[in-house]
């Protein structure tokens, strides 16, 4: 049995109103650090974390929304995004970042990660995964 | 002198801006900020109430609030006001009294 875990993050909250979205990414660039199989979900008021033109400058909080697009980076492999919680809001995969990928050494290149599921496609990864973790 | 209400909860999480809207009296002033500020967006399962309230209350968004997250001017309900920090206070001080619902 390999000793590599299925770690999913959970987001459901909305960036900057609480600390939630910034303290679940740092615990993700952790466990990726530690070579986990990585995965992230936003459900909830958690798909306005990936929304872009973000800007912070008027609240005097640091805006953390470009360092999603680096977690290909980090091998973090799958972002998964709820569709209903985004259609409830308005809001369409044109809205969210891109977040690329690449294998360093098979040179394997996907231009993005994030994939807007369905729920019984979220109920099942979130099943199949060892540690489900709630931000 | 009608009352300024203010809600910075997100329509989607909690029951703040619907109990809000419940309470408020006609002709008062509603303030939204922080994760409030997503109740001023159109295309949503909340603008409806939104809108609806324009009817005989006066809405407001924060608009540092709104744009640090990400939210477009375009989609901004009609008839919600943007107001800047200043704005904010000019409201404290035109209205009655602050009822926050947090």
């Amino acid at each position: 049995m390999s000793d590599k875990k299925q770690f999913m993050f959970l987001n459901r909250r909305a960036p900057y109103g609480t600390i939630y979205a910034w303290e679940s990414l740092e615990v993700v660039l952790i466990a990726a650090a530690f070579e986990q199989a990585v995965s992230l979900a936003f459900i909830d008021d958690g798909v306005f974390q990936l929304v872009t033109g973000q800007d912070t400058t008027g609240i005097g909080m640091k805006n953390f929304s470009p360092t999603y697009k680096t977690l290909g980076d980090y091998e973090v492999r799958h972002i998964y995004v709820d569709k209903d919680s985004l259609e409830a809001r308005g809001l369409t995969q044109d809205d969210l970042q891109v977040v690329p990928w690449e294998d360093w050494e098979t040179e394997e290149t996907v231009d993005n990660i994030v994939e807007v599921v369905d729920s019984d496609k979220l109920a099942e990864l979130l099943e199949a995964s060892d540690v489900v973790f709630s931000f | 002198m009608s009352d300024l209400h203010t809600v910075n909860k997100s329509p989607f999480e909690k029951p703040s801006l619907d109990t809000c809207l419940r309470l408020s009296k006609p002709g008062s002033s509603i303030l939204l900020y922080e994760d409030g500020v997503y109740a001023a967006i159109t295309g949503t399962t909340a603008t409806d109430k939104v809108a609806s309230a324009l009817a005989d209350k006066k809405v407001y968004v924060l608009e540092p609030d709104f744009k640090a997250r990400g939210l477009k001017a375009e989609r901004l309900i009609e008839g919600v006001e943007m107001v800047d920090y200043a704005g904010f206070v000019d409201l404290v001080d035109a209205c009655g009294k602050v009822q926050a619902w947090l």
